[in-house]
């Protein structure tokens, strides 16, 4: 076992584990916690896959802006502890095994696909990482439209958010 | 530093993927809903990271850049919709909004 596995492993190991806290843990904030755990551990994932931009990005957009959105919330709305209500049978005995067999299906399939017998770091590129260089120009010459686009989209998000939100006179 | 097969990082992203699908059939809070979406969204990002490793090419990385940006602002429109609801029904749970239920 190298250090490259061994860390894989953790890390995945962590994010699995904030997977199966978010769906078990019963309050909200609890699964909001689990999330952010998830998020930077993949974030440390990105960073071993040489997508260091991406892992700051990550830590920066997904866990710290849009966590905090939801963790203000679940302040906001002062989200106590989750009801439960008896799931429907179809849910119980058809969903959640099928569910698992979906899990275990996906994950076989992508162990055991073609690409699979490729080591991660592609051909040519020996431990290199992707420069944010290269990613900007990338982003600001072939996706320059697309890039535009979004910043419409936010425009558009931030104007359906203070309508949806306001509270009717 | 990466000698770990591709396809563990699949294996991940899509048990990852599969766990996001089972916590949004199962919680029965909106905003823990909108989590588990968001947990969807993070495993897909993690394969786009990996294939774009794999194959050495720059777009797979502007992807997620854009899927992350799309997720934030989904986030916020989600959010305001979910105090909205809030503010209708006041309660948190799904099963409370069911008007469109058949």
């Amino acid at each position: 076992m190298s250090l490259p596995f061994i860390l894989f492993f953790v890390f995945a190991l962590i994010s699995v584990g904030g997977a199966l806290l978010l769906i078990l843990a019963r309050e909200p904030i609890h699964s909001a916690l689990a999330l952010i755990l998830v998020m930077m551990s993949l974030a440390v994932l990105y960073l071993m896959l040489g997508a260091e931009f991406i892992a700051a990005v990550q830590i920066i957009v997904y866990a710290g802006a849009i966590m905090v959105l939801f963790v203000f919330v679940i302040m906001l709305l002062n989200a106590g502890t989750e009801e439960r209500t008896d799931f429907s049978k179809i849910a119980k005995y058809a969903g959640l095994p099928l569910g698992i067999f979906l899990l275990l299906e996906l994950a076989h399939w992508m162990a055991h696909s073609l690409i699979g017998k490729t080591p991660a770091n592609g051909a040519g590129s020996a431990n290199v990482m992707v420069s944010t260089r290269d990613l900007s120009m990338q982003l600001f010459q072939k996706y320059l439209f697309p890039f535009e686009a979004t910043s419409i989209l936010i425009l558009i998000a931030i104007l359906g958010a203070l309508v949806l939100a306001k509270r009717d006179e | 530093m990466s000698v770990v097969p591709i396809s563990y990082y699949l294996a991940l992203s899509a048990i990852l993927f599969g766990l996001g699908v089972v916590a949004f059939v199962f919680k029965r809070n909106i905003i823990t809903i909108f989590m588990a979406i968001e947990l969807m969204l993070n495993a897909v990002n993690l394969a786009f990271v990996a294939f774009a490793r794999a194959w050495n090419q720059l777009d797979g990385l502007v992807f997620v850049f854009f899927v992350i940006v799309v997720a934030a602002a989904e986030a916020a429109v989600g959010l305001a919709i979910v105090i909205t609801i809030y503010q209708n029904r006041r309660s948190l749970n799904i099963e409370r909004v069911d008007l469109l239920k058949f």
